[in-house]
């Protein structure tokens, strides 16, 4: 029976990052069900567009890679979950690039989102960088190309004495391992920042009666259907 | 002044479900991914090995393995991370990075590429003595050698080896024949991929930079719209879309001073860097950040939250 010695005991630095983590990230603020209500535009669709593509992504790229590197080449059904797999990347990029111009249009890094756009560029980044990889592992004619046009950049740069293009075992790893893991941190990290800190108001608004500070408004007394009615705003978020 | 940017939390609400807003586009996503697969699949142009650039082209096959004897090739003289050619390495104004790094990846092409693979595989008197003889040159005797027959053979009708004029070229007409044959047997694939002993092996250097000396594979690649001047990388074959988002990487070696610049590698990665380095940091750069109030485009996208409140603009 150790429960004497509990007595007075507060977690110790499990129980600290646990509050921590709980007053930054409430989860009314992880998983809100209102927003504010000037989010009303196509251009939010595609954060999560982007998310929902590199899910398709990483189940595509999981399933070619229990089968081995050389199966699509030889199956049928393994070309169609390469041409899944290609498809999904080309739909990510394209979601990806439309959500960071948005974000860009929006100058949605005021307000203390600084890092939440910086995140976000390095995702970017990091995705430029994992798709490279992948047309290098892909075992044909681009991938010899590639890899042969490559090196040129590389080496300019000393990178290519430590990041070795023509290294298949290499650039497999960097592809299937090293960057889908750095992709899947940074991804987590850039949703969790915009979770803490909200959505970025228009520029110019400035802040109609209402609370202030870190509470949410979906504690504060409720309309009718559990929605304060927003001015001049009705039905759901999306036009 | 400008208004700080106020909390999202001191707005007025309204309802939305996370939830099944991801679950939507999940479902969209996959779905235009299956469609979009089902269509239009995927490339895959099968890979060049050096038995079928052998076969295919053999007179360019030869010239290569000449280049590569007489240190000659671009991996010859490429210069880190292969090896120590002076003045071979990229600048990036006056940083070297290239140099800085080292030769990592050392490869001496004759012995590499050619000598080594002709010793370990079992040869006729013929060839052993012409590997002896070889063996047993100075270097100016071996560089006149293939100086000599790489001009014969560029002389020749086709560049074909059996029609080179009769000259002073040492052993080297019979091992690159020799090579050229074991080449079309499938037999020096394997034997460039297990240099060092291995069994294991998926280090690809060895013949793809032997591949990438000759024209065969550039030639293959240029029909592609593969080439740097026609946006390398970016394009992809067959009409598929490739990796458009390597557009402005690629878009610098289409324009001078880089694509003239035999620092074009180290000036555009410099640059892109550089790039990077400044969208990454965009929050923070004066100027730069306040873009999007001139552009106005913001108008737009929050159009109903200004009609609501024209004065708070």
């Amino acid at each position: 029976m150790s429960a004497p010695a509990d007595e007075g005991w507060t977690g110790g630095w499990t129980g600290a990052l646990r509050r921590r983590a709980v007053r930054r990230l409430p989860p009314e603020k992880l998983l809100p069900d209102t927003q504010p209500a000037y989010m009303a535009s196509w251009i939010y669709v595609f954060g999560v567009l982007t998310v929902a593509a590199l899910i398709a992504v990483l189940v595509s790229g999981g399933w070619l890679a229990l089968e081995g590197p050389a199966w699509w080449h030889t199956s049928d059904v393994g070309h169609y979950v390469n041409s899944l797999h290609l498809w999904g990347v080309e739909l990510f990029m394209f979601f990806m690039v439309v959500h960071l111009w948005g974000k860009f249009l929006m100058a949605a890094w005021r307000g203390r989102r600084g890092l939440t756009w910086v995140i976000g560029v390095i995702a970017f980044l990091a995705s430029v960088g994992t798709a490279f990889t992948g047309y290098l592992v892909q075992q044909n004619f681009d991938s010899q190309w590639i890899a042969g046009q490559a090196k040129d950049g590389l080496n300019a740069v000393g990178i290519g004495a430590y990041f070795n293009v023509a290294d298949f075992g290499q650039m497999l790893m960097w592809h299937i391992v090293l960057l889908p893991v750095v992709l899947g941190v940074l991804t987590v990290w850039h949703i969790l920042l915009v979770r803490r800190h909200g959505i970025v108001p228009p520029i110019g608004a400035t802040a109609p009666e209402g609370p202030e500070g870190d509470e949410l408004p979906a504690e504060a007394p409720e309309g009718p259907g559990g929605t304060p009615e927003a001015p001049g705003a009705s039905g759901e978020v999306r036009p | 002044m400008r208004t700080p940017t106020p909390d999202p939390a001191a707005f007025p609400t309204r309802r939305y479900d996370l939830v099944r807003e991801f679950t939507i586009a999940l479902v969209l996503v996959v779905a235009l991914t299956a469609g979009l697969a089902a269509v239009f699949s995927s490339p895959d142009d099968k890979p060049i090995t050096l038995a079928s650039w052998s076969r295919a082209d053999p007179a360019d096959f030869t010239a290569t393995s000449v280049a590569e004897l007489g240190g000659t090739s671009d991996t010859a003289q490429y210069g880190p991370p292969y090896n120590d050619t002076a003045g071979a390495a990229q600048k990036l104004g006056p940083v070297g990075l290239q140099q800085a790094a080292g030769v990592r990846i050392p490869i001496d092409t004759a012995n590499d590429f050619v000598i080594r693979p002709l010793r370990t595989s079992p040869e006729l008197p013929v060839v052993n003595a012409a590997l002896a003889v070889w063996a047993a040159a100075s270097p100016t005797r071996q560089q006149a050698w293939t100086g000599a027959y790489a001009d014969a053979l560029g002389k020749a009708p086709g560049g074909d080896p059996a029609k080179v004029a009769p000259g002073r070229y040492g052993p080297v007409p019979v091992l690159t024949a020799r090579l050229l044959t074991l080449a079309q047997s499938g037999g020096l694939d394997g034997q460039l991929l297990t240099e060092g002993g291995s069994f294991y092996q998926t280090d690809y250097t060895r013949p793809l930079l032997f591949l990438s000396d000759g024209s065969y594979l550039e030639d293959k690649a240029r029909a592609q719209h593969l080439g740097g001047d026609q946006w390398g990388m970016m394009n992809e074959t067959g009409n598929f879309p490739g990796q458009a988002w390597l557009w402005l990487y690629t878009f610098w070696y289409q324009i001078d001073p880089f694509k003239s610049s035999g620092n074009a590698d180290a000036l555009v990665w410099g640059l892109m860097a550089l790039l990077s380095l400044i969208l990454v940091l965009v929050p923070f750069i004066p100027g730069l950040r306040s873009v999007p109030r001139f552009l106005g485009v913001y108008r737009l996208i929050w159009r109903d939250w200004y009609r609501e409140h024209p004065r708070r603009r």
